[in-house]
């Protein structure tokens, strides 16, 4: 991520595959494969939100989903007492990042270690869906929404165009909505990391000790990423909540944390296009694996993650990258280079 | 008076309840640093080795006390030789692959078993103080969590193997250099662990019932416990156990049992804030 972004090629590669799909597939495809298409791109921003703070700012959140959740909430509360949709995605991006920037002071400032950053996300995460889960009872209600406990909250508003609550999107308009998103966020994020902020995040994760030594606030960094990282979860759990206009605690349950893990581990830590190629591809597995019905959903997703830390720990973009690169200077090498060079490369 | 001795009596079974739920645990991550995400799931494991034995005719107390923690432990130390063992050094990707594990066991025990719950009678049925009612079975959960931190105790004091454990969590180079095998005393230790987790999961059978998902409403309580305890695996573990179960215990009674774990993160966060390496890395640092 040295390189600035202006010269990367990767970048107009994923902006273009982006704009295009945005484009294109609603005059291509039927309806049935855009709604698909859309649950891709609402996971595929959370699976950003945990390769942001993960990749770029070496904090492992095992409880990503409780600002998923919590976005998810905050939006179905806040549209069905306001009737409009516009605000509650604003505030489901500004509730989670206030409560990861909350969290983030008790863990960062605190100076916990890594086992026990990920023990308290993971535990954070778990109280919050047995909360949630407890609130069936018609006395648990905020406004006119209902939290309806295990049952969720159905008839979330769909979106709307912005101060027009009778113009509801259709399913392929909020596809393209969606996508927008989408990109902006990946362009943000491509912009945040190679800002100085964001090289000072990556001194962090390389070496703690260093960054602080050369008189960075190691602590404020690592709040900041999470709440940003927290916010853009909770963007996430708002879009899932009007696409499916219904919630209930599985957003916040293990499961998802799981999920977000699983995608970022796959597609690769330390990039931004890897947790989205993750998240597609996993989906998609899960989907097919899901019409077999034999073998349990969740042992798979375990097993993947099992095979994953044993076999691919660095994920499918870097080594992918890798045998790219190497590719590629075997084939530079190749014309214009005599025997005793290539020689001399090799005992380098 | 018959109120307040009843009041007592559940906060002790609170703390006791922390302390068993948590020793497994506190155990292999004293030693190892690591903490276990499939613990949950071992506890599921114990609980269905009761269900699976009593229903075999085996003796309930046979089931519990010494069936769940070999079949535990056997378990723990096949999971330590296959995945484990690979991670050391990198204890985040342990944490992730026990993870991994834990959705396995519970995904592989739905498969087996299906996904209801199978209730295990409570041995030994109730007593009355004054006007309440307690179930006995109360005061085998206090007796079980005293006796078992009592053995950890003179098993760390007085035996060779204590001695041994004790200098590799001391400091693991220096053990490895004057000739002990680190990697199998780790081994052990993850096997001791399980069983003790086992064990456990046994004792919570005859309470909870047994469910493949029943491991998710224990690891909050017990991870909570062991972090906030740090790495003394007694001291630590006594010491949050008591603080954390009464604190949940007093808001159980306030409000009921929901607010009881919040409560109980929020203690947590706020210890962890001023002490972060637990209660035992400011404090009676040396003890065990």
């Amino acid at each position: 991520m040295e390189k600035s972004v202006i010269r990367d090629p990767g970048f107009y590669v994923m902006v273009g595959i982006g704009l295009a799909v945005m484009f294109i597939a609603p005059v291509m495809l039927d309806l049935f494969t855009i709604m698909q298409f859309t649950q891709y791109v609402v996971l595929s921003v959370f699976a950003l939100s945990l390769g942001y703070i993960w990749g770029f700012g070496g904090i492992l959140s095992f409880g990503q989903a409780a600002f998923f959740g919590l976005g998810a909430y905050t939006f179905a509360v806040a549209s069905i007492n306001m009737g409009s949709t516009t605000i509650p995605m604003v505030l489901a991006f500004i509730i989670p990042t206030i409560f990861g920037a909350a969290l983030g002071y008790f863990m960062f400032y605190g100076r916990l270690s890594d086992v026990y950053l990920g023990v308290v996300t993971l535990v954070v995460a778990l109280i919050f869906w047995k909360l949630i889960n407890h609130t069936a009872g018609p006395e648990y209600s905020i406004g006119k929404a209902r939290l309806g406990g295990f049952n969720g909250i159905p008839s979330i508003p769909t979106l709307h165009i912005p101060g027009d609550t009778g113009a509801w999107l259709d399913p392929a308009q909020m596809f393209q909505v969606f996508m927008a998103i989408l990109i902006i966020i990946y362009i943000a994020l491509r912009f945040l990391i190679a800002s100085d902020f964001g090289r000072v995040s990556i001194g962090i994760r390389e070496n703690e000790t260093r960054a602080s030594l050369l008189g960075y606030d190691v602590r404020l960094q690592k709040v900041i990423v999470f709440a940003i990282g927290g916010g853009i979860a909770g963007l996430a759990g708002a879009m899932w909540a009007t696409y499916q206009s219904f919630i209930d605690p599985n957003s916040v349950s293990m499961e998802m944390s799981a999920k977000a893990l699983v995608w970022v581990m796959a597609g690769g830590v330390g990039t931004l296009a890897g947790p989205i190629i993750g998240c597609i591809l996993l989906q998609w597995l899960t989907l097919k694996l899901g019409t077999v019905d034999v073998v349990n959903s969740i042992a798979v997703l375990g097993a993947i993650m099992m095979v994953l830390v044993l076999a691919l720990p660095k994920g499918i973009v870097p080594t992918a990258k890798m045998l790219a690169m190497n590719g590629w200077t075997l084939w530079n090498r190749r014309p214009n280079r005599d025997a005793v060079t290539r020689k001399a490369v090799k005992h380098e | 008076m018959d109120y307040t001795l009843v009041i007592a009596l559940e906060m002790v079974r609170a703390i006791a309840w922390l302390v068993l739920l948590s020793s497994g645990l506190a155990i292999i991550f004293g030693m190892m640093r690591i903490i276990n995400f499939a613990h949950g799931e071992f506890l599921m494991l114990g609980g269905y080795t009761v269900v699976i034995s009593t229903g075999h005719g085996v003796n309930e107390w046979v089931a519990m006390l010494v069936l769940a923690p070999i079949v535990v432990g056997i378990f723990g130390v096949i999971v330590e030789r296959l995945v484990i063992q690979r991670l050391y050094g990198r204890i985040l990707d342990s944490l992730l692959a026990t993870w991994g594990l834990s959705m396995l066991m519970i995904g592989g025990v739905t498969m087996i078993f299906g996904n209801s719950v199978t209730g295990v009678a409570t041995p030994l049925g109730g007593m009355s103080i004054g006007a309440y009612q307690v179930p006995r079975y109360n005061f085998v959960l206090i007796f079980a969590a005293i006796a078992l931190l009592l053995i950890i105790w003179a098993v760390l004091k007085f035996t060779k193997a204590g001695l041994i454990a004790r200098a590799t969590m001391q400091n693991p180079d220096m053990s490895e250099a004057l000739g002990i095998p680190t990697r199998w005393v780790y081994m052990a230790t993850f096997g001791i662990g399980s069983a003790v987790t086992g064990f456990a999961g046994a004792l919570l059978a005859p309470m909870t019932g047994v469910v493949p998902t029943m491991g998710v409403n224990f690891i909050a309580q017990s991870f909570i416990t062991v972090i906030t305890g740090g790495a003394s695996i007694i001291t630590g573990t006594l010491a949050a156990a008591g603080l954390l179960g009464s604190i949940s215990q007093g808001m159980t009674f306030l409000t009921g049992p929901v607010y009881g774990d919040a409560a109980l993160l929020l203690a947590a966060l706020v210890l962890l804030r001023l002490l972060p390496q637990g209660i035992t890395g400011r404090i009676f640092k040396k003890s065990l």
